[in-house]
Formats: structure tokens, sequence, C-alpha cells
């Protein structure tokens, strides 16, 4: 493999960047949410095709067209969804792109033993006529990989193969990779923990803001480099605002509290415990698949029974919360971190979505009230720092910061005793940022408790009072606010694991 | 920011949610759709049948049974979802309002009672097997479809139910046509309008009202939109659902009794491919099958459109199969038409 060169045009989601990856070596690639990795792996898989820059696969120039000429370059994808047909056997996945035999006719017979062949290699003791319905996570992973190397894959991309899987099937993958490795495939790897990284990994290579911002070999770098990396000279140092001391009124407290997944081979969140007082800000902070988003959505009730709780008490009263509305009752609001697919309702304007939640006493005897709707709408939008022609607007063609806004007012509007919010500002410019952060803080000064997950350090460092990081659906540390670093927090995310499940 | 400083006394758009763009352009279109079967009429006139109030009259009276089911259709359209089994409703309800008052000679107020009362409890079945069970509309209300028109022949013994009553000895009597099914079946307003027409419109102004005005509409535009935001907010999205399917079979048993006083009879065959009819009404008018988007006063217009198209092709003579074909080709046109909006 030789030098690897992508830029993107005017939008600069990639700034001129260089990657190398060399055969028989495993590339670590890090970086926070947006700092570019996966554009970059999109267009090394085909998937962006409009990229400047050049591509040398040997040597030789090459531009992946599609994902499918991707593959017949020797460039494939184990992604994080897996892209598996469940209902197709072993076999017929692996040569779903491209069926053995002739004339459009499949032979299975070859298939079937070819299938048999490629899953010896990748230590997969199968039977090629499975279902992959029937298969467990880590086996289909390894199906996956499986495919992979039948179509003669030279480059593997690994977009965070380990996230879904639990402590042996980790080591199982990894003997695989080192088997990759000596076959002298290149493998890029993207994860943000440590611990894998050291273990697998030769090189690694940190992205920041679309641009190569490190690039060591692995063993030669200590993790506090690499979180400087990733986090930029800018905001080493927490954002310093007076906060005035939470009164010490219990507003929730949380038992053993776990989500069970419905992919995953291990709970998303396992047997978590802690208190949130009145007036506090707590930040939960993980990255990806720590289980930050999925606690707070458990919170809220719309996981229904896949999330179990010993004890779920509210102003010290115990609750059970097992849907919104039931939470709703209880005083908590929940903002979700997708706005697009649990935020907003596209098609209605603003001020419908704002009034959303508060409707029932909007409406007496279940009537609009259009004059009392509006009333609210332009109150909600005076408070979020909304434009009053914008509730007019279908909420869909909004941007990002004042769709935020609106998911976050129409709750504030129900004046929540608890708030939980993932990601509170994820896509938004950075003035509506600046204004959400007020809003939070103010209602935490009102006396509500409010409990802010996400992935973005700086933004957990500057809101929280305290700091639960999470790792793999689990609390590793508790920090308390003048602790509560940027760079603290994401040493602790990425930091080994003490004993797994 | 520019959002900033900015007082809740500055006037907001003054109808916010009823002139979107989206509404405005779709509202344009269905419009056009009806313009253009009106000219047609203009342009093929049929020895001037076209201009004869007659004519209207009854393009309007033939299209609002169909009209009454597309009412119904359309709160559970807006909410995402589909109802195949109201033309089988339809014909369950006109077998047994015909059954009750002309054979049991029941009171017109206790057969239109127990009608609506039996096409809600259908509506709520359909329903709740897509709210709890989590079954497809297209394939519950399928088999509610089915199921109906099952009942129905059995109700009526699978054959009319009409104002010959075969005695016990096997000899067939006639019986009055009960004041219910002359009354609906009476032209008023000095003869200007059939009352089905009059029965159409007040659905339509009921149902109109509880989607454009009551807190019910709002809620079955949320769950048609976005479904999960919905759940999210705090909507009561089952009972949502099941209510829109309960409002579908109360006007598919209207429609059944409408359709029992014009025939004054009750044929458990009625209403065959009726929903088909009404679902493109619906989707003609410019509502969006994926839900959250539409309304009443494009769904008025659909029924216009098809029950003219309709009409226009009758008077000109145009033979059925011809007809059956213009009419497949010109929906296909419509809806296209609203799809690019």
């Amino acid at each position: 493999m030789e030098h690897i060169t992508k830029r993107f045009g005017r939008a600069t989601v990639l700034d001129g960047v260089s990657l190398d990856l060399h055969a028989g070596e495993v590339h670590a690639l890090l970086g926070e949410n947006g700092a570019g990795k996966s554009t970059l792996l999109k267009i090394l898989a085909g998937v962006h095709t409009d990229h400047g820059g050049s591509i040398f696969l040997d040597g030789r120039l090459v531009r992946p067209r599609s994902p499918a000429h991707a593959g017949a370059l020797g460039i494939a994808v184990i992604h994080q969804e897996l892209s598996l047909l469940p209902a197709l056997s072993i076999a017929e996945n692996l040569f779903v792109e491209r069926p053995l035999g002739r004339l459009g006719w499949i032979d299975r017979r070859r298939e079937r033993a070819s299938a048999a062949r490629i899953l010896g290699e990748v230590g997969l003791e199968l039977d090629p006529d499975m279902l992959v319905e029937g298969l467990s996570l880590p086996e289909r992973q390894l199906v996956e990989v499986a495919r992979a190397l039948g179509r003669g894959a030279r480059v593997l991309i690994m977009d965070e193969p380990t996230s879904a899987l639990a402590g042996p099937a980790i080591d199982r993958l990894f003997e695989l990779v080192s088997g990759l490795r000596a076959r002298g495939v290149a493998v890029v790897y993207v994860s943000h923990r440590m611990e894998e990284i050291e273990r697998i990994a030769d090189r690694l290579t940190v992205l920041r803001d679309g641009r190569v911002v490190g690039s060591a070999r692995v063993g030669e770098v200590p993790l506090d480099q690499v979180v400087a990396w990733m986090l930029g000279p800018r905001s080493l140092a927490a954002e310093e605002l007076p906060r005035p001391a939470p009164a010490r009124e219990e507003r929730l407290s949380v038992e053993a509290f776990s989500v069970d997944s419905v992919a995953f081979e291990r709970p998303l969140v396992d047997r978590v415990s802690f208190v949130v007082f009145a007036g506090e800000i707590v930040g939960l902070f993980g990255l990806s698949d720590a289980g930050a988003g999925e606690l707070l959505l458990g919170l809220s009730g719309a996981l229904g029974a896949r999330a179990r709780a010993k004890e779920v008490r509210i102003s010290s009263v115990p609750v059970r919360m097992g849907s919104p509305r039931e939470a709703r009752a209880l005083g908590v609001a929940f903002v979700p971190a997708d706005r697009k697919s649990m935020g907003l309702v596209p098609g209605m304007t603003a001020e419908h979505n704002g009034t959303l939640v508060t409707l029932p006493s909007l409406s007496p005897l279940g009537l609009l009230r259009p004059a009392r709707e509006r009333r609210a709408a332009l109150g909600m939008a005076a408070d979020v720092g909304l434009r009053p022609e914008a509730l007019a607007m279908d909420a869909a063609t909004l941007s990002g910061g004042n769709q935020q806004k609106v998911v976050l007012g129409k709750w504030l509007l129900d004046e929540p005793r608890l708030l939980l919010c993932d990601e509170p500002t994820r896509g938004v410019d950075v003035g509506a940022k600046a204004e959400i952060h007020a809003k939070l803080r103010a209602l935490a000064a009102r006396g509500a408790a409010v409990l802010v997950a996400g992935s973005d350090a700086r933004e957990i460092a500057a809101l929280a009072d305290r700091v639960l990081v999470l790792r793999r659906g689990r609390i590793a540390a508790e920090v308390a606010r003048a602790e509560a670093t940027p760079a603290a927090l994401l040493a602790l995310a990425m930091g080994h694991d003490e004993g797994r499940a | 920011m520019s959002d900033k400083s900015l007082s809740p006394d500055v006037p907001a758009a003054r109808s916010a949610g009823k002139t979107s763009a989206w509404h405005r352009s779709s509202l344009a279109r269905a419009l056009f759709s009806l313009a253009l079967v009106l000219t047609l009429g203009v342009m093929f006139p049929a020895e001037g049948a076209f201009f004869r109030l007659g004519t209207h009259q009854g393009a309007w009276r033939q299209a609002s049974v169909v009209g009454i089911l597309a009412c119904g259709l359309l709160p559970v359209i807006l909410a995402g979802g589909i109802d195949l089994s109201v033309g089988s409703v339809l014909g369950l309800s006109a077998v047994v309002a015909a059954k009750l008052s002309i054979h049991a000679g029941e009171p017109g107020w206790l057969s239109v009672l127990l009608v609506l009362v039996m096409g809600a409890v259908c509506g709520a079945a359909s329903g709740s097997v897509v709210a709890f069970a989590r079954v497809q509309p297209f394939v519950a209300t399928l088999a509610m479809m089915v199921f109906a028109r099952g009942l129905a022949k059995m109700a009526s013994g699978g054959t009319k139910v009409a104002t010959a009553v075969p005695g016990p000895d096997g000899v067939l009597r006639y019986v009055e046509v009960p004041p219910l099914f002359r009354a609906l079946d009476a032209p008023v307003l000095g003869g200007r309008v059939a009352a089905v027409t009059l029965v159409f419109l007040a659905i339509a102004a009921i149902v109109g009202f509880l989607c454009a005005r009551h807190r019910l509409g709002r809620y079955l535009y949320a769950v048609g939109g976005n479904e999960e935001a919905a759940r999210l907010s705090g909507v009561p999205v089952r009972a949502t659902k099941i209510l829109a399917y309960v409002i579908c079979g109360v006007c598919a048993a209207v429609a059944g009794i409408c359709q029992a006083a014009q025939e004054q009879q009750g044929d458990p065959e009625a209403g065959v491919s009726y929903e088909l009819t009404a679902i493109a009404m619906v989707v003609i008018g410019g509502t969006s099958l994926k839900g959250g988007r539409g309304g009443m006063g494009l769904t008025l217009l659909g029924v216009l459109t098809i029950g003219y198209l309709d009409k226009i092709l009758s008077i000109n003579a145009v033979p059925e199969a011809s007809r059956l074909m213009l009419t497949g080709a010109i929906v296909i046109v419509a809806a296209v038409a609203q799809k690019n909006s």
C-alpha cells in the first residue's frame, strides 16, 4: 500500500488528509465525532466519490466509484451495523454479489465448498448452509470478515468491531486480526479504546476537524498525548463559570439500572447506580458505545421493558417509568440525540411541534385553541431564542440549531423537574450551542435536575457540575467539576477496562 | 446569532400550519386535477347534458356514498395507516340496516344507532390489532375486509335483504320501504340535492373539524408524521390509532345505511372494491399515504374529481371497460403530480 491522500472541496470535511496503510499492518484511526473518520473511510470504500486528492493502491492510482468497485479493488468494510442478509444462508451471503456459476445459474455445490474453505480461514466451524439469522453476533461478524476475504480484500476497514462483543469474542476477533496481518492484509481499525489499540494496532493516526493531527507507532505515544491530539489546543482547561452549589435535595436516584440490547451480546447499560440532586447538571460522558445515550433513553421510558432497574426514585419516591407518557406525568422530559428521527414531526410547523407535549393543557375538552397555542409557542420561542417567524415554518426545514431549540423548547413549556438531554448540541452551530447551554443552566438554576449525556468532552466539561464517565455500559469514574477537564474525561473514557464482563 | 433579542409581541405569520408551502402547492394541484376533469366535461358535454343541473346533482349523489368512505379513511391515512375493510363494512352495514328496519321493523333511530356501533366495533377491532399486535395496517384490515364480507353474507343468508320478505310458507310478501330509507333517498332543499349528499357533507364537516380543530386531529398528524417523536412527546399513540380506525368504521357504517337506502335493500355484495375508489379519492386530493400530510379540503376535491370524472364518462356513454381504464390512467397522472410536490 502506498500513500492515500484525499481532499473535500469547499466543504472541507477532510482537509488534505494523508494516510499510509502498509501491508501486514494494523492502523488505528482515532478522532472525536465529526473529526472526519467516517468520511475518510467512506471515500476509501467508494461511498463518497466527489472528493479531491488521490488514492494509490500498490502504487497504482485508483478511484473507488462505488462500494462494489471498491470491493473489486480489494477494499472491504466491516460495518458497525452488519450488512449480512439474515434470511439467506452463510454460503449465499458470501457470494451474494457475485454468485458462483454460469449464465446466472448458481452452482450451489461449488458455493458451499468455497464457503467452507473461507470459513475455515477465519476459524469458523459452521455449516455453510446455516441461515445467518441463526448465528450469534460475533459469528456474524466473522462471517462478514470471511466475506471480505472471499472477495480477496487486501484493505480491510473495521469500524469499532468490538462494540457489540463480550470478552471471549473480542479475543477471538483479535486472533483473527493478527492472522490477517500475517497474511499481508492492511487493516484500518477504528476505535477509541486504548486497551484494544495497544493490543492489536501497529500504528495510530488521530484526525481532528478533518486534518491529521498526529500519527505514531503504538506504544511510542502516551495516552495523554493522544487525548491532546484529539481535543486540540483550544480548550484543555474547563470553561470556568461560577455556579451555585446545588442543594442536596435528591431528585433522581437510580439503582442497578440496566438496558438490554436487541443486537449486542452484552447489555448496553449494565447495573448502573447514581443520584442526581435538584439544581444540578450531571454529565454522562461516554464514547460511541459506552451506553450514555441508552441510559437516558431507558430512563425516559422509551425502551419499555428493555430497561430494568432495582429501583428508580424521583424525589425519594419509588416510581415506574414504563413509557414516555408515564415519565412525563412524573415531570421527566427527554430531549433525544437524533432530532430528525425522534425529536420532530416533519410536515408539522415549528409551532405545532413546540406545543405537542403540552397540548392537553392547551386544548381543554380536546378543542384546539389557536390563540392560546400561539401564545404558548411565542413564549417558547422567546425562551429558547427562536425567531417568531420560524414558528410558522415546517419544522423539517429549520436549521439544526433551530430544530434543537424547538425540541428543547417543547419540553421547557412542560416545566420538567428532571430533564434528560442526549447530545444537546450535536450538529448545532456555535451561537445556538451557547444559547442551549445557557438554557440548560437556567433550568438547573430554577431547581430542576438536568442529566446531560454526550460524547463531546468539551461540552460535558463546560456544562456539568459533576460527570459520570461511562465505559461499555458501566460507570468507570465519577469526576467532580474541578477535575472535569476535557482531557481528563477523554482519558478516562478511553482508558483500560478493569475486568471485562 | 440573529435570533436574539426578540420579544414575543412580534406577530407571527398569521395562520401557522394552514398555509405551509406544502399545503398551498397541494391545494393548487388538487384544484388543477378537478379543473382538468371539469374542462373535460365542458369539452364533451354530451349534447348539453353536462350543463344541466340534474347531471351535477347526480354526480354529487353518486359520489356521496364513496365520499363518506373517503372521509372516514382520511384520519386513518393521516395517521400513517390504511383501511381496506371499508367496502366490506359498508356491505355488512347495509345488510344489517336492512334487516333491522325492513325485516325486524325497528325504528329508524335504533337501526342507525346499532349499525353505527357495529361499524365502530369493526374499526376498534382493526385498530387494536394494528396498535397492540403491531400487525401492518394493510394486513390487519385485509383480514377485516374478508371477515366482514363473510359476516355480511351470513347475516343476509347469502341473498339480498329486500322489501320482499319470505314468509314461513315460503311465499314472498312485500312490505313497505321503511321511513328511514325513504328519508335518506329523498331529494331535499327543493329537490335540488339528494339527502345522502347532505349526509356526506355533514360527515365531511365533522371529520374535517376533528382533524383540523381537535386535539385528536393534531395527534393524527403527529403519529403519521413521526410516530417515534410523537410517542416520546407523550402522545397516546395507540389510542390515537384506534380512534382513527373507529372513525373510519363509523363512516363505513353511515355509508352502508345510505347505500341500503338508495337501493332499498341490503345487498351483501354492496361496496365491493369501494375501498379502492375511496383511497384513490383521498390520494388524488394530495393526502400522503405515508401519513402526516393532507386534510379534509384536499379530500373533498379528490372526491369531486373522481365523482365528476365518472359522471362525465358515463353521460358520454363511454363503455365501462374504457371508463375503468381511463379512470386508472387519470388516478396515476394525478398521483404522480401530487408526489412531486
